[in-house]
Parts: C-alpha cells; structure tokens; sequence
C-alpha cells in the first residue's frame, strides 16, 4: 500500500489554516466578522450523569512485569471517565490524573514489545471507542465556509488527543495482531469512526485519516467495507447535503487505495470513478478538496487508460456555467489530465473537449481565458495538438479569430496571437483556408439562425391554431353530450309518461 | 341520437391529430435537430417547447417517433433533463389522452434513475401525476411493473425514486399486487444505502395512510421501529415525521403500545438531529396523539427539550412553547403551564444563546392570551421587560412586533415605561436593518400607544430617521410617514409633520433636501389637494433652482407623482412653466426627467 506524495502527514505537525490571498481586494469575511476561535464540546459529556473520582494508579514503568498489564487495564478503565472542558476549572485533578495515563498508555505501547496482550484488545478499542464517538455538535456557525471561516475546535482536545495518539500507536505497534482486532475493530466501529471525519476540528480529521489510513492497511476484511461507506458519506455529500468537512481527508485516502487496485479495474472500481468521483466535481465547496479529487482522477488514469472517455465526457458534462473560479480549477485539472493522456485516448475526446477550450478562450473573464490558453505552453499537449491539427484546428479557429479582435484584456489578445501563430506555422494550408472561409461560415451561422427562427414562428402559429381548434372540438363535443342528455332524459320522460 | 353517441366518443385528442393535416409536413429529423443543438440553451428552449413540437407531430408520431428518440438519448445535462421531466408530467393529451398515457412511462422511468436529485424528484412528480390518469388497468399491467423494476434497479437512484411511487398504485390495485407492493415497501426498509432508507423513511407516512389498517398495524409499526432505530441519524429523524402521521391513523388504544415506546426513545435519541427534529414536530405530535398521552408523555419530553443540552433542540422547542401549551387539554392547561412549562420558560429568558432566547421572543407574548390579564401581570410581564432588554437586538424586536397580543389582554401601558428605552434604543442601534426592522413596527406601535403618546415620545424618532445616513433607512422612513399619515390623518400631518419636511428643503445637504421631495412624493396623496397645492407644491417649484442637478431632476419626478392630486388649472398654469424650463436645462437627466413628466401629465 503505497502511500502517494501527499499522504497523510504526521499528525503531530499540527495544519494551517488556507489564507487565499483574495485578489479583488476586499477585506476578507472572516476578517470582517473578528470571529474569534470558538471551542466546541460534545454533548456526550451531560449525559454522564456521576461523575466518578479519580484515584492515580502506580506508573507503568514501575509495575512488576507481573502486574504490567493488570495496571495497563485499570488505566485504560480509568481514561474511559469523560470530562467537561467547556468549564475549564471543573475537575482539574480528574483532567490531570487522565492526561497523565493516556500519556503512558501512548508510551507503553509505542515503545515496550509484549504490551499488547489478547484481553488488553477489547478494553482498548473501549476506552477508545467511549473517548472518541460522540454525535458531533451542531455547526455554530450555519453558513460555515471552511474557507473563510475559523473552525470550531474540540474543547476536549486536550485528552482527545492523546487517545487518538494512542490509537495510532496501538495500530502501528509490531505486536498488533489484525486477527485479534478485527472481532472488536467491526464494520460498525469502523462507520462511527467515518462518521467522526464530519469534525470540524481539523486537527482530529488530520488524525483520524492517518488512522483510518491503517485501518484499511490492516484489516482486509473491513476494505469494502470501508469503500462502500466512503460512496455513500461521498454520495450523500453531493446529492443530499452539500456538507461534509472531511472530503479532502477521505479523498487522500482514496488516492492512494486506487493507486493499489489491481489490473483489469473490478467495475465496482470503475462504478465509483463514474458515479461518484466525477460528480464530486459538481460540490459548491469544491476548491477545499479539489487537490485531492483531481488526485484521485489522475491515479485511475494511470491506472487504466481506458476510463480517460469517461473522465473528459464526465467533467464536460459537469462544466461550470456561472462559476469562474471553478472554471480555471476544471481548466487545471484537464491539464493534469492531457498531460498523463495516451494519444489514442485523445483522438477519442478531441472534440467535445477542444469545444470546451474554445468556450474558455472566449470566456470574458481573462482568468478562464488565460488558463485555456495556456495549454498551448505545454509541449506535451502542443504535440497532440500538432498531430491532430487537421480536426482541432477548424473547431478553434472561429473563436480565437473572432476573440483577437474583440476581447477587452491585452493579456489575452497578446496569447492569442501566440497561438495564431503557433498554428500557422503547424499547418500553413489550413490555416489559410480557413482564414479565407472564416466570413462564409459566419454567413452560415446567421442563415442558419435565421431559418431556426422561422421554424418555430411556423411551430408556435401552428400551435395556436391547433389549440384553437382543440377548443372548439371541447366546445362541440359538450354540446353534444348535452343534447344527448336532454334527448335521453326527454326519452326517458316520455317513456315514464307511457306507463 | 345513435350517431351523436358515435361521434361524442371519440376521444378529443385524435381531433388535435385530424386537424390541419396539411400542416404535419415537419419531418421529424428536423424537429429533433432542435432537440439536439450543440448550444445547451437552445436545447434547453427546445425542451421547454416540447409539447410545440408535439402538437406539430400530432399524437399519433408523438407516440411513434418522438417518444421513442427521448427515451433513447436521455443523456444530457441536468438542466435539459430536469426541463424534460417536468414536459412530460402534462403529455397525457399529446400521446393521445388516458388511454396512451403509458407510452410516457419508459422515457420518465429513465429519468427517474439519473443521479441528479432534482431530476430524479421531478421525474417521480410527474409520473405520480399521470399515474392518476391510468386506468385500474393499465395501473397493473404498465405502471406497478415499472414500479417493481425500479424498487429492484441495481443503483440507489432507481429504488430511490421507486419510494415516492408506492402511495401512488398501492389504492387502485387488486389484493395480489397490493402485497407485492408492501414486500417491495419492506424491503426497500432495510436496503443497504443509507439513502434509499432516508427515501423510504421520509415516504412511510405517506404509505402508511393509503394502507388498510390491519397492514398499518402488522406492516408500518415495525418498519417504523425499525428505521427509528436505525445506525444513521439521518434515517432516524426521517421516522419522527412518519410516527406523528402514523399515530393520526392509529385508533387510541393502539399508540400506547404501538408507537409511544418507539417516540419516547426519539425524544432521547443521542443524536441532537433527531431531538431536533421531535421538537420541530411536536406541535404535529400533540395533535395526533391527543390529550391523555400529551399529559403524560409529551409535557415531560417537552420540558427536556426545553432543557436540551444542545442550542440547536432548545431553540426549536422554545418556537413550539405558545402552540403546545394552546393545545393542551383545557381542564389542566393552567396547571400544566404554570407548574411545569412557565419554569423551564423563565430559565430560556436568560440562556445563553441568542437564537434560544430570540426563538421564545417571538412566541412568548402569546402566553398573554392562554393565561389570562392576572398570571400575565404576574408571571409573564416580568419575563417580556427581561427580553426587551436582552443584549440581542433581534430578541428586543420580537418582542415588539407581538406586542398586539399583550394589548389584548393587559393594555400597552403596562409595558410603555419599558417599551420606550427598548425603542429608542434599537431606533439608533448600529446595525442599520434592526433600525430597518424597528421602523416597519412603529405604525402599529402608533396605532397601539395612541396619538399622545406617540407625539410625545416617538415622533422625534421618526422624524430623526428622515436624515439617516443610510438611504434605506431615510427610504422606510418616509414610507412610515406616510403610514402615520394614514393612521392619523392629515389634519396631524399639516399640524406635525408636514412643517417638518418642509424644513428639510433648505437643508445644506442635498440628501436631506431630496429627502423632502421623497416624502412629498409619498405624503400628497394621502394628505390631499388643499394640503398638497398649499403646502408643497411652493416647496417644490422652489427647489427647481436647486444648484444640485440631482435635485433639480427629482423635482421633476415629484411634480410628475403628485400631479395627478392637482387640479388640472393649477397644472396648466404652474407646473408646466416650471417643468418647460427644467426641460431647457443645461443636465441631461434633469431634460429627460423633465420631458417624461410633461408627457405623463399630458401638458405637451
């Protein structure tokens, strides 16, 4: 299982917050609001009702061997006591007296072989589970925009944590046995544990991916598993919600499992390509995670060429229309894409594609345009270009020939010419001719509009005369029923009238 | 008579067809070229114009031709589809009425599989409309089968949309199938995606009312329980709304055992959506589980929401406070809200989250009604001066805008002392919409507090906001003049107002000055010709010399809006010279306001 550049970092190296330079000059929301930091707690902490009393227990590093790990498990028992830390004072001893056995506990087993014992698993997975499963908070902020806004921070973190610290230990430990684990680690531990990646808290998403990262690496048995319920988090995200906060963490994931998918693709895997990752691109919040899921894209790619179809129809079809900044992140992945993209593989997507890029060149936002145009700076992408001139260069030309002349930004004009130029020199022929017939084509375009139009003024008077007809048939036919009610109760009268 | 009968049986559509005939010349290619064009928004208006293309077709090639090609290419964007879906619900009399509506089933049960939720909703819509136009027949031998395929499909979407299809067949089928409907029903219960479950939730009640009873008892109670203890929160709270609709259907004796044991545990369920979402309901709830069950169960689940640890649950339980305790049962509704509701109510005055304590502002005065003039002086009157003056402005406007149902019961007065801080001081809050909010109650706090106390206390008000320094404001301002106008008449208004306006003519600032010409403009007509030509209108023709162009063409607008008041000798003599020469003047805006007011009041 290999693990992809950007794999999950060291959690312990805490995150940054994204701080896009915004371009147009005004001062940022988040900076407006002054929000401060807000620290979130679960509400799993008021529904213990006792509290119990914490007593310090020996230090492990003192135990008899012995007593070793009858001592690991009265801590273990003593950490699954929760704490409130909304209310900073409350029970500081408590709080202390926990802090300092996760510690040990995050030490022994990180460092001393023969901790982990069989009976020592299911006492483990239940301080942990009891510690981190917890319904997550509601959002204080409704409209939170991980981009601009502060995340809420887990109050509890401070023991929270260490347990995560000690999971990840447990999980890295040469003792771990999957074997022993997987009765206790089950597919319904491992959906709370998706469930937990909606934390708003990125410190814990950071954890919780190396985590989960192991789980997969370890427990065989739970791998579908855990992809079927990632489909579904995804699924819901796109389709019901619009609000996950952990989709780039899960993404990261992805990108590496997919990088270790075996050859022929099952098509379960091409089902997920198809039917998830792709429409993933339709999110409003997809600049959070659109490393990853280009990523992800770019991995199947390699994988196998022939989803590349797939993919390009799949992100044409997913194109955005009024969102320009999503625009040049499409632009960019296509890119990534052309890049990795074997030549028979483009012959098949060439058109609809290069329609695409002509759109972008004539976009009137010059980033959209520029970020197209600069594909021509790529040699990789020139060469396809060059070798299928003959097909994308008639599918161009009309936009960049009418763009030069009319867009309002220099920039572009400027790369414009550039790539006039570029395709002079690739085929001088062509180029002519189509310069020659550029105002012909234009002619046909406005007769052909014109006839549109003509077809459905002819469309829509027929309509009005049908539907008048329409009435009057209605208007007929009731008259109709009506005569033939008065006649049948006439009838019917008289026959009452002869008895 | 025979032949009468004869020809009155010919369904009405294949008259659409007969007709014209020499018009059914369009080949379909070129038809379907529209529906094809490379540009997404003329495929877009093409779809939209399907059933043109339709009538153009005739029925009987609409049912040969052009249904066929939409069932084959349904690829498209989203859009495309979505506007397709929506065509086809209203198709029935274009295929050629109820007895060919079935050919419209394979192109929508296409779309009802696609992934985009709005097009798969959409596609559900309208095959539930045009199921009521099949026959019991076609029913059974069309549309169920369509049903069955769907509720089987291999992906999601298509047992998705198969949910919401159910309720629609199950009334109008034969015994045999009605049971295959509810295995299918039962099934799609327990799939495995969380999604289908949500579907399938969110439709059980709708399911549950078309079913026998019998079945309701043995089918729905224990598909209720199950998907109310589902492992995803998102399934559970879907089943609180389908428990409020099953207990209506259920006969009393029966909800004690059937549905309470499974409501109770939602009202605790560890997840605050799902409290969330019984505290959104509950008013519903009270409803269908009726007065023994709301004394015993329900007050108790109430006054823990109330006291939820989450905001989120007490915000929405404090929004239900004046509907439950309306609806209690009337021998103890005293006691239950004295004793057990009006404590947890006080504890929310003071909470610690604003949406909490704005949520129970603006339903709290409506308790004044339910407990009548004595406990409302005693108990409630303390908690309504507590939130007037709450740190939170929203929670002091609540207050205001319910002040109606207090003056019902214990007089305005009562509050006045407390009401006039809490006025001005939102009258000036910083944040210009609570001053916006603040100044669209003022003419029904005018109409409460009487003419003294207003001219008195809050006509200052009124009147600073006119120069506000944001223009919304100073807008709403003169529209609430004009309110008072109406509320007091324009003798007050010559005697008050007016005067005060008029003042703001010769402002030095040119908003101001256009201030007065706005409210000229609102005030003319609701203080009439004698007050209008006396008055203003000198005022008016005076700032036709303004040195402000802005000015200058806002007089022209104004003379334009308060023509109509005048009388027809005084706009022939004094408004047009003055617009004539403002139609001469040097700004180009100032001419063409002046040459749209000459021409609207006809003086040319």
């Amino acid at each position: 299982l290999a693990l992809p550049p950007s794999s999950p970092s060291s959690p312990t190296t805490g995150f940054s917050v994204p701080s896009a330079e915004k371009v147009d000059g005004f001062p940022r929301r988040s900076m407006r609001r002054a929000r401060q930091r807000r620290s979130h707690s679960s509400s799993q902490f008021r529904y213990q009702s006792s509290q119990v009393e914490l007593t310090p227990l020996p230090l492990l590093k003192d135990a008899p061997v012995a007593e070793l790990h009858d001592l690991f498990c009265k801590k273990l028992q003593q950490c699954c006591v929760l704490f409130d830390f909304l209310d900073c004072v409350a029970d500081l001893k408590g709080k202390e007296i926990k802090r300092a056995a996760l510690n040990e506990l995050v030490e022994s087993v990180a460092t001393s072989r023969g901790v982990l014992i069989e009976p020592l698993y299911p006492e483990a997975i239940k301080m942990i589970s009891v510690n981190i499963f917890r319904t997550l908070p509601p959002s204080e902020n409704p409209e939170f925009d991980p981009e601009e806004d502060e995340p809420a921070l887990e109050a509890s973190w401070p023991h929270l944590q260490l347990v995560y610290e000690f999971f990840l230990r447990f999980l890295e430990s040469p003792d771990f046995q999957p074997s022993l684990a997987k009765r206790y680690v089950d597919q319904k531990f491992v959906l709370q544990l998706l469930e937990l990646f909606d934390s708003e808290d990125p410190r814990e998403r950071e954890y919780l991916k190396t985590i989960l990262h192991r789980v997969y690496g370890k427990l065989l048995g739970l791998r579908a598993y855990i992809r079927k319920q990632i489909n579904n988090i995804f699924l819901r995200f796109i389709y019901e919600t619009e609000r996950f906060n952990g989709v780039a963490e899960l993404l990261e994931i992805l990108g590496s499992i997919i990088n270790g998918f075996a050859l022929p693709l099952k098509s379960e895997h091409k089902q997920f390509l198809v039917r998830v990752l792709i429409p993933l691109h339709t999110a409003k919040s997809l600049s959070i995670f659109h490393a990853q899921l280009a990523y992800c894209v770019v991995q199947f790619m390699e994988k196998d060429a022939t989803v590349t179809e797939h993919i390009i129809r799949g992100l044409l079809r997913y194109w955005p229309k009024t969102c320009t900044q999503k625009e040049v992140m499409f632009l960019g992945e296509i890119e990534e894409i052309l890049d990795v993209i074997e030549p028979s593989q483009f012959i098949r997507v060439q058109e609809p594609l290069f329609k695409q890029i002509a759109a972008c060149i004539s976009s009137p936002h010059f980033q959209v345009a520029e970020r197209a145009l600069y594909f021509w700076n790529n040699e990789y992408i020139l060469s396809l270009i060059e070798e299928n001139c003959q097909v994308i260069l008639p599918l161009v030309f009309g936009t960049l020939y009418r763009v030069s002349k009319e867009h309002w930004n220099q920039t572009i004009i400027s790369l414009i010419y550039n790539v006039l130029k570029t395709f002079m020199e690739m085929n001088s022929k062509l180029f002519d001719e189509l310069t020659a017939s550029y105002k012909v084509e234009k002619q046909k375009e406005v007769k052909k509009e014109r006839e549109r139009a003509e077809l459905w003024r002819n469309l829509e008077d027929l309509q009005e005369r049908r539907l008048q007809s329409l009435t009057e048939a209605s208007r007929n036919q009731k008259n109709l029923q009506e005569r033939e009610n008065t006649t049948k109760s006439q009838s019917e009268t008289s026959a009452a009238n002869t008895t | 008579s025979c032949s009468c009968t004869v020809v009155s049986k010919q369904p009405l559509a294949s008259k659409m067809a007969g007709a014209d005939s020499d018009d059914s010349l369009y080949p379909i290619a070129v038809l379907i070229d529209e529906l094809r064009n490379e540009d997404v928004q003329l495929r877009l208006n093409s779809i939209k114009k399907l059933s043109t293309i339709a009538l153009a077709l005739g029925v009987e090639r609409t049912r040969t031709e052009l249904l066929p090609f939409l069932t084959d290419t349904i690829y498209d964007e989203d859009e495309v589809l979505l506007a397709l879906a929506e065509q086809l619900g209203n198709f029935t009399m274009l295929v050629g009425g109820p007895e060919y509506v079935h050919c419209l089933l394979p192109p929508l049960e296409s779309l009802a599989t696609v992934e985009e939720t709005v097009v798969r909703d959409k596609a559900v819509e309208s095959l539930r409309k045009i199921s009521h136009e099949h026959s019991p027949v076609d029913l059974e031998v069309h549309f169920e089968p369509l049903v069955k395929r769907l509720a089987s499909g291999d992906w999601f979407t298509s047992r998705t949309s198969a949910c919401g299809l159910f309720s629609v067949c199950y009334p109008r089928v034969s015994s045999t199938v009605k049971a295959e409907i509810r295995q299918h029903f039962r099934t799609l219960c327990s799939d495995d995606t969380p999604m289908v479950r949500r579907a399938a939730a969110s439709k059980l009640g709708e399911f549950a009312k078309v079913l026998e009873l019998e079945y309701v008892k043995s089918d729905i109670i224990s598909l209720f329980t199950a998907l109310a203890s589902d492992e995803q929160d998102s399934v559970r709270l879907l089943a609180v709304e389908a428990g409020v609709s099953i207990a209506t259907l259920l006969p009393q004796e029966d909800l004690e055992a059937l549905v309470m044991p499974t409501l109770r545990q939602a009202a605790e369920d560890k997840s605050w959506r799902v409290r969330y979402m019984v505290a959104d309901k509950f008013s519903d709830l009270q409803k269908a589980v009726g007065p023994e069950i709301t004394k015993n169960d329900l007050v108790p689940a109430f006054q823990n929401l109330l006291k939820d640890c989450e905001a989120e649950v007490r915000a929405a339980a404090a929004n239900k406070v004046k509907e439950f305790c309306e609806n209690l049962p009337e021998d103890s509704r005293e006691t239950i809200i004295m004793t057990h509701i009006l404590p947890c109510v006080k504890e929310l005055v003071s909470d610690t989250n604003q949406h909490v304590k704005s949520a129970l502002a603006s339903v709290i005065m409506g308790l004044s009604t339910i407990l009548g003039k004595d406990n409302t002086i005693e108990h409630l009157l303390p908690l309504f001066l507590a939130q007037l003056k709450d740190e939170c402005p929203e929670v002091r406007l609540n207050i205001i805008s319910n002040l109606d149902c207090v003056n019902e019961v214990i007089g305005i007065r009562q509050l006045s002392q407390s009401l006039l801080p809490a006025i001005v001081e939102l009258a000036e809050d910083a944040k210009w919409r609570v001053r916006l909010a603040i100044i669209e109650y003022m003419p029904l706090l005018a109409g409460q507090l009487g003419v003294e106390f207003f001219d008195e206390k809050l006509n200052s008000l009124c009147m600073a906001w006119l120069v506000d320094h944001v223009y919304a404001i100073r807008e709403a301002a003169t529209c609430n003049l004009m309110k008072l106008v109406e509320k007091f008449g324009a003798e007050w208004a010559q005697n008050t107002i007016v005067p005060k306006v008029l003042g703001m003519a010769n402002d030095p600032n040119y908003l101001h000055r256009m201030t007065t010409l706005f409210c000229i403009n609102a005030l003319s007509e609701v203080c009439g010709q004698e007050i209008t030509t006396k008055h203003m209108l000198p005022v008016v023709f005076k700032m036709s010399n303004d040195q402000v162009a802005n000015v200058r063409f806002n007089v022209a607008k104004s003379l334009q809006k308060i023509g109509p008041v005048l009388d027809s000798n005084c706009l022939q003599t004094e408004v047009k010279p003055v617009l004539e020469k403002l139609a001469s003047d040097q700004d180009m805006d100032v001419k063409y306001f002046a040459q749209e007011a000459i021409s609207v009041l006809s003086l040319a």
